[in-house]
């Protein structure tokens, strides 16, 4: 499967990251060479191995409902890159 | 040529839990911004979540109560998006195995019809937070309370063919969740959320493209949202146009629903399971004890008022469609008031003052108790039917008590034979005409004869005497 | 006094040889007069303070045995109120609000953090070389890298800057830059220590490890370093044993598989007579040595290039200019906000690799890779499985070659291909180590062990004895 610079743009988007168009032929170029690696698993004869998502056979552990965390607040916001009225801001989202 | 209206429904309904789905921070409603938001729920790096036990019992206690298929073994999976009020950049839900699969749901139609809707599956995942963007001019203000409450997402089958059976079903829904306490229902808070899916098509044909309807906060809304987006795609595909499949915002003061192309722009969200979370497996015992637990149910409910308690299933209906007010009405039967009456009193007066006063029955000014009492003065005789109404007004204007009232104002039922002949003699005597008229065979003069006495009585005579007198009198 | 062992340290505050205050400013003026770049952040003040309350302790008789020790700790663990920048330009200006469970467990036993050691950023890289604050020189050649991602971990520890070092592995990051650095490191089973407060990676690959001197030194750390952590729901609820307490078993008719895979092409044959010299010691230590397969290990880099990808792309989008960490300046709007904070904020491998996930899980493309890597992933684990029903540990190569020089790898690929004898421990969840093994050229080159889920005493039992036979472990790099 080979990307074409329209595709790695929209990739690009999907993971909000830019890519500068003199930078895209030379991205492209560079994911295409990583994924000719990974396109070695679509030789690779899995037969019905079930795919494995955890390398530990666990079931999830349960947590009792009770509330244990304290506000801190004015610590978590003291490191926010900007803050006004107790509410971490953004520019201005158009809905 | 007729139009199929085809509506499935998603519910957020989010479970009535103290801490978030997956930290330890409160999921108390109203508090200081941003005060509940605890690192997990910024999603600092490096933090990671642990499932709320009481949150998968919730969900088990959903599952059987709408006789679902339980999975065993469900999966949580990351949703991937970017949005500011979206901390980690995903949300953590349930994807290919929620941990509810199908079940249904039965509802009744105004026609008095049951009508069975099919749930498709019921999945488990946690709230954003809010973005609010009337607080500052060149920006957008973000508060992460809410990121993390957990929600459980209920999710129908296409089944509803209009606005009117929607808005049925997810009362039915909401009725439901509170009924098993996993959900306060408060919709002014968007405790519990409506999104609709709607199409239409011609009869007998395929199924037209969808939109979806978001931000509906009543049942109103619902219905009127779902009612003006029928109209919207009809006039399309009239006009030979096609319905693009999006998602929709209702506006409740334009009534009307636009396109929401922000939110669609990328959506291709690259669910995977959430390597931080293991598969959530749901033993036997865990099982049988939830459904140990499970309270009585709306249905359940609604057989035994009609079988044990001899009401019509109109009645049984009405009474069971809000737990608060199964509540009551039970209140007053445990005390031993008779049931039909109860029901009458608290689906007619009761529901009427209620409604003209905006009130939700857990408000009601006057308790069950109060009502049992009034009911109870019916029962023994000690007021009419008739008096009790006037009687009920001035309890719910805070006037007193039913005894109180009733003393004060005299409405003490005539009971006292002797006292209700002698007015009747004096009727009888100042309308020799109508008492010919009824001798001639002017049978329905009876009720004039019931009035003047009435009348003269002040409306405390009692009726059943009254009328048996003067039968008596005038054979 | 800075080439003492944890183990001598431990005797050498307890006899009162000297305070955990002088061997704190002894190891602190090392770093300060050290090149090798190893650290991101030297906490001299914190680390004086708490030698100074460590040293009370000890007076006190209030203390453990490794109250007092200092350390150094990979920039990828939270420490409260100090920078943890994991690497990154995204995180360089991040004080922490919160301590990672290592963090926590380690201070709970007074231990002195020296500083917080460079590596590649978000622990992506097998050299060091993507670091935001440079790359870090091998003390064995300055020339050379240390390997990655715990470069600075492996360095620091190689150069006695420090008595240990913690580390996380994810696909090689403690084994490799330990058998660059000619160290002794261990990862060990998934689900082992807590990956609590330590910068997720790749979640399902992420494992935490003692970087050390000796095997010794490896056990008396992960004792501190493991258990059972209610905050993270992929860490074991297993009892943690004293892992000092098998070090001296006999390994008499030990099993010893030496997987056919891990000696073929591309492994440089200096490395390779070296691994088959400790083989050979081994089998004069009576063990029993036998040739078997993993098959499906050749598919690991693949796998783990698909997985590994796929879990950070999503766990890096949380790093978005909103709460924490890098803005860019004036965005212009919330798209503009995005883009250019992350594409500041990050270095070129770490968006290469979100670039990889995000495709890899996009749309039509889940199946073919995220899914089939999954399954790949199964069968890898499988050949384990296999394998360990024949022997008890597996050993080979850690790396196909020696250090090698720095920028000379610029293509992703061929970094990638390094990683071949590493990646499946981390997929099976397998615990691993290297251990110094011997020279090729004037470098390190290291010996790995793998063992069965659950088999840390096992295989620091094996490594020990080792070392109790070979002198490589005591071998620290020329003073400048």
């Amino acid at each position: 499967m080979s990307l074409d610079n329209k595709k790695v743009k929209e990739i690009a988007h999907l993971a909000r990251l830019n890519i500068e168009d003199s930078d895209i032929e030379q991205a492209t170029a560079e994911l295409n060479n990583i994924l000719s690696l990974m396109d070695k698993l679509g030789e690779i004869d899995t037969g019905d191995a079930e795919p494995m998502a955890h390398p530990l056979k666990m079931s999830q552990r349960l947590r009792e409902d009770k509330v244990l965390e304290d506000d801190l607040s004015e610590e978590f916001q003291a490191i926010a890159p900007k803050t006004g009225k107790g509410h971490f801001l953004v520019p201005t989202v158009i809905e | 040529m007729t139009w199929e209206t085809v509506i499935g429904l998603e519910i957020h309904s989010q479970l009535r839990t103290k801490s978030k789905i997956f930290s330890g921070a409160s999921t108390a409603f109203g508090s200081k911004a941003n005060t509940q938001a605890c690192a997990v729920d910024l999603g600092f790096p490096g933090v990671l979540p642990v499932l709320n036990e009481e949150v998968v019992k919730m969900a088990l206690r959903f599952g059987l109560s709408v006789d679902a298929a339980i999975n065993k073994h469900s999966i949580f999976a990351r949703k991937n998006y970017f949005y500011p009020d979206l901390p980690k950049g995903y949300q953590i839900s349930q994807f290919e195995i929620p941990i509810v699969g199908q079940g249904s749901i039965e509802i009744t139609l105004e026609s008095g019809d049951n009508k069975t809707v099919g749930i498709t599956r019921a999945h488990l995942e946690e709230d954003a937070g809010k973005s609010i963007h009337d607080l500052y001019d060149d920006y957008t203000a973000i508060d992460l309370n809410r990121a993390g409450t957990p929600l459980l997402e209920i999710v129908s089958e296409p089944d509803m063919s209009s606005a009117k059976e929607a808005v049925a079903y997810a009362k039915k829904i909401h009725a439901l969740v509170q009924y098993i306490e996993i959900c306060d229902g408060n919709m002014q808070e968007g405790s519990f959320r409506c999104d609709a899916n709607v199409s239409v098509r011609k009869q007998g044909e395929e199924l037209g493209t969808r939109s979806e309807l978001k931000n509906i906060n009543s049942f109103k809304f619902l219905e009127k949202a779902i009612n003006i987006e029928v109209e919207r795609q009809i006039d399309i595909l009239e006009e030979g146009g096609s319905v693009v499949q999006e998602t929709r915002l209702y506006d409740s003061i334009k009534n009307e629903t636009r396109s929401m192309r922000s939110k669609e722009e990328a959506n291709d969200y690259r669910y995977f399971p959430d390597p931080d979370l293991l598969p959530v497996v749901i033993s036997d015992e865990l099982l049988e004890e939830i459904k140990k637990e499970l309270p009585e149910l709306p249905t359940e409910k609604k057989i035994r008022f009609i079988d044990s308690l001899g009401l019509s299933s109109y009645d049984a209906e009405v009474l069971t469609s809000q737990k608060e007010m199964a509540d009551y009405f039970e209140n007053i039967i445990k005390q031993g008031a008779d049931a039909k009456l109860s029901a009458n009193w608290v689906m007619g007066d009761l529901s009427a003052a209620l409604n003209k006063s905006q009130l939700e029955i857990v408000d009601s000014p006057i308790s069950s108790g109060e009502l049992f009492l009034l009911i109870s003065r019916i029962t023994d005789n000690t007021i009419s039917g008739k008096i009790a109404k006037d009687v009920f007004k001035l309890m719910w204007d805070g006037k007193g008590t039913a005894d109180e009232i009733i003393e004060k104002q005299g409405l003490k039922q005539m009971t006292d034979s002797s006292a209700i002949e002698s007015i009747i003699d004096d009727v009888i005597e100042n309308n020799p005409g109508q008492v010919q008229q009824f001798k001639d065979g002017n049978s329905k003069l009876l009720g004039f004869f019931i009035g003047q006495v009435m009348k003269a009585s002040k409306g405390k005579a009692n009726p059943k005497q009254v009328n048996e007198i003067l039968n008596e009198k005038l054979s | 006094m800075h080439n003492l062992t944890v183990a001598k340290i431990i005797k050498g505050l307890k006899n009162k040889d000297f305070s955990s205050f002088e061997l704190t400013q002894h190891y602190l003026d090392r770093i300060k007069n050290s090149d090798l770049n190893a650290f991101i952040s030297i906490t001299e003040d914190e680390a004086l303070s708490q030698a100074k309350e460590a040293d009370k302790k000890i007076t006190k008789g209030d203390s453990s045995i490794l109250t007092g020790m200092p350390y150094a700790h990979k920039d990828i663990f939270c420490t409260k109120g100090v920078k943890t920048s994991a690497g990154s330009k995204m995180l360089d200006s991040f004080i922490s609000p919160y301590d990672a469970t290592v963090t926590k467990k380690l201070n709970n036993e007074n231990m002195v953090m020296l500083g917080k050691t460079n590596m590649d950023e978000f622990a992506m890289g097998s050299s060091n070389e993507n670091s935001y604050f440079g790359p870090v020189q091998n003390p064995w050649d300055i020339n050379k890298v240390p390997g990655g991602s715990s470069g600075g971990s492996a360095a620091a520890v190689a150069a006695r800057l420090s008595p240990f070092a913690t580390g996380t592995d994810t696909g090689g990051s403690i084994r490799q830059p330990a058998s660059l650095c000619g160290i002794t490191g261990l990862k060990p089973t998934y689900g082992r220590i807590s990956r609590y407060g330590m910068i997720a990676y790749a979640s399902s690959l992420d494992q935490a490890g003692p970087m050390t001197q000796t095997v010794e030194d490896a056990a008396i750390i992960l004792n501190a370093m493991a258990g059972f952590d209610k905050h993270d729901s992929t860490s074991a609820n297993k009892s943690v044993p004293d892992y000092t307490q098998c070090l001296e078993n006999s390994i008499n008719g030990l099993k010893i598989g030496l997987p056919k895979e891990y000696f073929s092409e591309g492994l440089d044959s200096g490395v390779e007579k070296i691994v088959m010299q400790s083989i050979k010691e081994y089998e004069s230590m009576g063990a029993e040595i036998k040739e078997i397969s993993l098959p499906n290990s050749v598919h690991a880099i693949p796998a783990y290039y698909i997985v590994a990808p796929c879990e950070c792309s999503s766990n890096l989008s949380r790093f978005d200019g909103v709460r924490y960490g890098y803005r860019c300046k004036a965005p212009k709007d919330l798209n503009d906000l995005y883009l250019r904070s992350r594409s500041e904020g990050f270095g070129e491998e770490v968006k290469r690799r979100i670039m990889i996930g995000a495709y890899a899980l996009s749309a039509g493309y889940y199946d073919a890779y995220y899914l089939k890597a999954q399954k790949v992933r199964q069968l890898i684990s499988e050949d384990f499985k296999k394998a360990f029903n024949k022997v008890d540990v597996i050993m080979g190569p850690v790396s196909p070659t020696v250090a090698f020089d720095l920028g000379s790898v610029k293509d992703p690929v061929s970094m990638y291909l390094a990683d071949i004898y590493t990646l499946s421990v981390n997929l099976a969840g397998l615990p691993g180590m290297s251990i110094p093994a011997g020279f090729s050229g004037n470098l390190p080159v290291g010996l790995q062990l793998i063992g069965n889920h659950w088999s840390e005493e096992l295989l620091l039992n094996v490594a020990h004895q080792f070392q109790m036979r070979t002198d490589w472990h005591n071998n620290s790099p020329a003073e400048k």
